[in-house]
């Protein structure tokens, strides 16, 4: 009645080889490594840049120990942290000639030394979340409220606009906070403006109120579906920003992920320079838009044959081609609404979309009047450092506030300057409200305090249950060490994230773990008291004990799910260790260890005991002592 | 080897007024002491700024506590933390200064005062994201209760759902008493450890119950006092060396976890502890006074292959 059939044994073969398999990348441990990939959006990472870097590699007279081409990044591993620092030094001469413009972010990093049969499968170490490496954690909270703000604001000046070509005479348009308020003077042209933002503007919803007088007011409001679209490209463009600044720090594997619907979270693992995140994550990248000097003395310094006049100054453009452009500023990137990569109506040829808000399109109006057939640039100041984006000529007088940039100019590029004019500016503002930030010397001790907890818990918990229960406590032992190997090894699979409160989980899931086995081998005892013989003891101990191990562990899990559910940070870091460590327990200390009982005992055709160690019977009886396997 | 030998049924239930007072008593105390004294909340609740800074030879509290002092903060705790080596430093948020000038002009000012101060860790909470936690653990901890309520409820029978939570809440206020008295500080990682208690500790109490349905299935004779008395001691021995186990990982975490794990094992050893007394004199005892019965445990057995819409089903002449 012990036997368990071929399929069930196949099945715990699989299942250990499997969970062998997953958790063996963990015990090789790091090397260090240098980490390239691409610091602009402009700069793809290829064969051709691994080339170089090989190059480079050779001649500085570093043989790596492996070079890993995964796509977007180009992973060096190194033998010793010497040559690490040396190889990064060689590939960032080879890679950056101009240290203030860096095309790439070469960085420093840690790369499992497994073999590569291994991560072919897959298989890699489990990911260690901040506390357990050493690194920044930031959540910054996005002002929605300022993205729709901003994004009323202009459609209030679009209104104005497209009322005056309809000829919708309007005595007044007023923004009043998230909603425009339209004065009308009868019915007439209140139907006439209905029509003209049920024509053209499909994002807004209108209401109606009448006043005295015959007049009306119109109040138009975003609708909420358009508002969700509003708030999700914030979010975006923000995370688009982020990332564009991240780049800077050189940091290799940088988190930055959406939480919720505002919010944005920033890992970077490694970094110990807070102040300077800090900086660079919370710089406002400005974007001026001024006009090109087209004097005699400005066209001279442009060339390079004269010094830059008084009132201007020089900047370079993308292709290092010097641009003077006048000191006074037309615009900011605070009138700039959104930047669109697109085609021209009338050459389809690549071109960027511009929209400007209501105050920003008045000056820009005036400013295209004024200068048809001069050069205007739009420059972007990062770090202090201006760059022209782009310098067209302006063409004709553009009102309304949506600009066009197009000549010269292919798919690619209008994409990246979209993008540059976009970067420039954040969508809506940001604020960090939570920081965290661990040492690495932390780190690592956090490791070994983890992993000391485990071990030293495991073992006692290993030499009670051999005294205690003798051959079945050997089972239970193994059967926990298997729980532990296939926790580890679920956890590297999905790669989820192990904090210190995971490594906590690791040990609790552990200690109640062994609740199951404890449950099984008393039931057996019990059994064996009441007097059953050996074999139908074992079958009705773990008969009985699985409704009572199934029905404590679903109570158990119902916890480990709300603690998913609604916890964060180390709370679910906790919660996703505790469950996966309740479901490998089921399997462990039941299935897995009724399979070794039953190899063991199993086959025994007259069974007289099995050692449980020592089964007291109350009814003054001898005790059953503990015997080995029976003829 | 054998730990628990009992001739005889201890008769628990003889003294459940005796222990449940015992168990009412600490349960008011502890609500007492959570409402006088407070959870001393850590900073991720409460908002503010947190500061880990080692130094190469033993802090001089007192001295770092007048620099951080100096700054213009009126309520700052500097403690050493796990080793004279390390100081904890918390700091309020201040109006109209970011979380990011806050910790650099402290760290600078402590900097200044000793040049081997190293910031080993740095935490910074705005107050917005407290209090959604405190929300959220409330939330956690409904669903927690609401979730094994309905399961006990299905697999056994409302009574024991309702025994079974109060006695695990129980602990749960016994544990928050136990961190309001000592002034203890209420983590995230506590709360953890408190829903992992609750769910764990309601094992015990499922072990028990589970215990007692068999018991009314096998012992037809035996009142319902005797079947309990007779349910707890056939599980008392698995009852105490699990938790034994249990309470060995704890006990390592607490002797090798570090600070940052220290209450988090501390909240799970209390837990753990009360968690034994409660599920077997309080859950137990509750259960009796709402009134199980042998009717409520075992179902008439349907029988089966009958169309249960034959109106003549196990008609019988």
């Amino acid at each position: 009645m012990n036997r368990y059939p071929v399929w069930k044994y196949a099945i715990i073969v699989i299942a250990l080889l499997v969970g062998f398999l997953y958790t063996l990348p963990n015990f090789f441990g790091e090397a260090p490594a240098v980490q390239v990939s691409s610091g602009k959006a402009t700069v793809k990472v290829d064969t051709g840049t691994q080339r170089r870097v090989e190059d480079a590699l050779k001649a500085a007279g570093i043989a790596p120990a492996g070079i890993l081409f995964d796509g977007n990044s180009i992973k060096i591993r190194l033998s010793t942290g010497d040559e690490q620092l040396r190889a990064k030094d060689a590939i960032q001469k080879a890679l950056i000639p101009d240290p203030a413009d860096p095309a790439y972010v070469v960085a420093l990093n840690l790369l499992s030394r497994s073999p590569s049969w291994l991560s072919a499968v897959g298989a890699a170490p489990m990911y260690l979340g901040l506390d357990l490496r050493g690194g920044v954690h930031f959540m910054l909270q996005v002002d929605m409220q300022a993205a729709l703000t901003r994004k009323v604001e202009s459609l209030s000046g679009d209104l104005r606009t497209a009322f005056r070509e309809k000829n919708v005479r309007h005595s007044g348009i007023s923004r009043n906070s998230q909603s425009i308020e339209v004065q009308l003077r009868d019915a007439q042209t209140l139907a006439a403006a209905k029509s003209v933002i049920a024509d053209q503007f499909a994002e807004l919803e209108t209401t109606e109120a009448p006043l005295a007088g015959g007049e009306f007011t119109l109040t138009a409001r975003i609708r909420a579906t358009a508002a969700r679209a509003i708030q999700e490209q914030a979010l975006k463009q923000n995370m688009v920003t982020l990332h564009n600044r991240i780049n800077e720090l050189g940091v290799a594997e940088p988190v930055i992920q959406q939480q919720g619907l505002d919010r944005i979270v920033v890992q970077l693992p490694g970094v110990q320079d807070t102040a300077k995140a800090k900086d660079i994550l919370g710089r406002t990248a400005t974007l001026e838009v001024r006009l090109v000097d087209e004097s005699t003395e400005g066209r001279a310094a442009e060339s390079g044959t004269g010094p830059v006049p008084f009132g201007s100054e020089r900047f370079l453009e993308r292709n290092s081609q010097p641009v003077i452009v006048k000191k006074q500023v037309i615009l900011t990137g605070e009138n700039l609404t959104d930047a669109q990569p697109g085609f021209d109506n009338q050459t389809q040829e690549a071109a960027v979309h511009l929209s400007l808000d209501a105050k920003g399109s008045r000056i820009f109006r005036d400013i295209t009047r004024e200068n048809i057939g001069k050069r205007m640039a739009i420059l972007l100041f990062e770090k202090g450092k201006g760059e022209v984006v782009t310098a067209p000529v302006i063409r004709s007088e553009i009102g309304g506030g949506r600009v066009q940039i197009s000549g010269r100019m292919s798919t690619t590029e209008a994409h990246d300057t979209a993008l540059l004019l976009r970067a420039g500016s954040l969508a809506a503002p940001m604020e960090i409200i939570e920081e965290r930030t661990i040492g690495p010397s932390l780190g690592v001790e956090n490791i070994t305090k983890g992993f000391h907890s485990v071990t030293w818990g495991f073992l006692v918990i290993v030499a009670f249950m051999c005294v205690y229960y003798m051959m079945f406590g050997i089972f239970s032992s193994v059967a926990l060490g298997v729980n532990l190997l296939l926790l580890v090894a679920v956890l590297s699979m999905l790669q989820a994230t192990l904090t210190l409160p995971g490594m906590a989980a690791m040990a609790l899931a552990l200690g109640m773990a062994i609740d199951s086995n404890v449950l099984i081998n008393e039931r057996v005892r019990e059994e064996l008291r009441g007097g059953a013989s050996p074999q139908a003891a074992i079958n009705a101990g773990y008969e009985r004990a699985w409704g009572t191990i199934l029905d404590s562990n679903v109570t158990t899990l119902i916890a480990g799910v709300a603690l998913l559910i609604f916890g964060s940070g180390p709370v679910r870091g906790f919660a996703v260790v505790h469950c996966i460590g309740i479901l490998t327990s089921m399997f462990s200390a039941v299935f897995f260890s009724r399979g070794l009982v039953n190899f063991w005992y199993g086959r025994v055709k007259k069974l007289k005991g099995v050692s449980i160690g020592t089964v007291w019977r109350p009814d003054g009886g001898k005790d059953v002592a503990p015997s080995t396997r029976g003829s | 080897m054998e730990f628990f030998k009992f001739r005889k049924d201890i008769p628990f239930m003889r003294h459940a007024l005796v222990l449940n007072v015992v168990s009412v008593v600490t349960f008011l105390l502890a609500l007492f002491f959570l409402f006088h004294k407070g959870l001393h909340l850590s900073v991720e609740f409460t908002g503010g700024t947190v500061m880990e800074v080692g130094y190469t030879q033993p802090a001089d509290v007192p001295k770092l506590r007048s620099v951080i002092a100096g700054l213009g903060y009126t309520d700052v705790q500097v403690q050493n933390f796990g080793t004279a080596q390390d100081v904890i430093i918390r700091l309020p948020t201040q109006k109209g200064v970011s979380s990011a000038q806050q910790s650099e002009i402290a760290f600078a000012a402590l900097k200044a005062s000793d040049a081997g101060a190293t910031l080993r860790r740095q935490e910074f909470v705005g107050p917005q994201v407290g209090e959604e936690l405190v929300t959220d653990g409330l939330k956690a901890l409904a669903m927690v209760v609401a979730g094994i309520m309905i399961y006990l409820a299905i697999r056994f029978e409302w009574k024991f759902a309702v025994a079974a939570i109060v006695a695990n809440l129980h602990d749960v206020v016994i544990i928050l008493g136990f961190f309001a008295f000592f002034q203890w500080e209420f983590s995230l990682a506590v709360l953890a450890a408190v829903l992992a208690v609750l769910g764990y500790s309601v094992n015990e109490s499922v072990v028990i119950f589970d215990r007692i349905r068999e018991n009314f299935r096998r012992y037809r004779k035996m009142d319902t006092v005797g079947i309990i008395d007779n349910a707890i001691t056939s599980t008392i021995s698995r009852t105490i060396i699990t938790h034994g186990s249990t309470q060995i990982m704890v006990l390592s975490m607490l002797l090798f976890g570090g600070p940052t794990l220290y209450y988090f094992a501390l909240a799970l050893t209390i837990g753990i502890c009360f968690g034994i007394y409660s599920s077997v004199f309080v859950g137990a005892a509750i259960a009796m006074w709402l009134g199980i019965k042998r009717e409520d445990m075992v179902k008439p057995v349907t029988q089966k292959g009958v169309d249960p819409n034959d109106p003549n089903a196990g008609a019988t002449v």
